[in-house]
């Protein structure tokens, strides 16, 4: 039984739709919408390198290595940002983020 | 036979992981199968055959962003039982718009097709008997190299945008300051008294 394309990219979809599902879901916690944001990245990113692999062309993955540094760096600002945040109001529900506003 | 196993395994446990990222109560228990999810990954990379990003996947995702996850999620005192609530109602709405979405995205699926001009336009085709970090380094490092160090800035600007906003000078910490210290005159310390015999310095 052969692996073809249409199989990552309906894995890739899955993981998408999760990532969807779980912003709509978890509205309350930065931290769960935070991880769900890098789980819509993973699902791109597998998308991205099965394309680089079936179709025989590496800057797929190149798109991909710059897709991580940018999830990485997106990632130590949203939780930087969220500590300020908890030090600021003692918790981090995002219902009372406008307070933020200046 | 095996390659079609390994992938159903992969995808298997990515997709229950990624669930339970969505599902779990416990905040410290949804990175952990953050980290299972990023690992499943990494061994579909390899089936696919980028041995170099499923390297970096680990080390970059599992070694620092997800154990900056656990770190920020075990520091902060949260009420995460209360964050949960609404998680029923929130799912009816996200529900619906995640099945909208998943049906665009098999819709899509089904009718992509490959254009008869793609195999003539690849804009690095993978060579032939090298091997996938040597390949993919021939490129970073010669032709994308202005990305790559483009890429090197963002992270530089996300490490000092973490450490400003997150630096905070506390009141009554005794540090040291280089600058009065090098700027410490004779006078402010040193007083030379002429003592008289006997007396003593009043």
């Amino acid at each position: 039984m052969e692996i073809t394309i249409g199989h990552y990219l309906a894995l890739a979809a899955i993981l998408f739709t999760i990532g969807v599902f779980g912003i709509f879901a978890n509205r309350k916690n930065i931290i769960i919408l935070l991880m769900c944001v890098e789980l819509m990245l993973l699902a791109v990113n597998i998308n991205l390198v099965a394309f680089s692999s079936f179709l025989g062309d590496l800057v797929g993955q190149v798109f991909a290595m710059f897709i991580l540094t940018v999830a990485a760096a997106e990632a130590a600002v949203g939780l930087a940002i969220l500590v300020v945040f908890f030090r600021n109001r003692g918790d981090i529900a995002v219902d009372g983020a406008n307070m933020m506003k200046g | 036979m095996l390659q079609a196993a390994a992938f159903y395994i992969f995808s298997a446990i990515a997709v229950f992981s990624a669930l339970m990222v969505v599902f779990a109560k416990n905040p410290v228990r949804a990175v952990l199968f953050l980290i299972l999810a990023f690992f499943s990954a990494a061994g579909l990379f390899i089936l696919l055959g980028a041995e170099f990003l499923a390297m970096i996947l680990v080390i970059v995702y599992v070694g620092a962003v997800a154990v900056l996850f656990l770190f920020v999620v075990m520091m902060l005192d949260i009420d995460f039982a209360e964050l949960k609530a609404g998680f029923a109602e929130n799912a009816i709405v996200g529900g619906a718009v995640a099945s909208v979405l998943a049906l665009v995205l098999v819709l899509s699926g089904f009718i992509w097709v490959d254009a008869n001009s793609a195999q003539a336009n690849l804009a690095a085709p993978t060579p032939e008997g090298v091997s996938n970090v040597a390949a993919l380094g021939a490129l970073i490092y010669d032709r994308y190299v202005l990305f790559f160090q483009l890429a090197g800035l963002v992270l530089l600007v996300a490490m000092i945008g973490a450490i400003v906003l997150t630096l905070r000078h506390r009141d009554g910490v005794k540090r040291q300051d280089m600058h009065k210290q090098v700027n410490r005159k004779r006078e402010d310390s040193v007083e030379i008294v002429d003592v008289e015999p006997g007396e003593g310095i009043g």
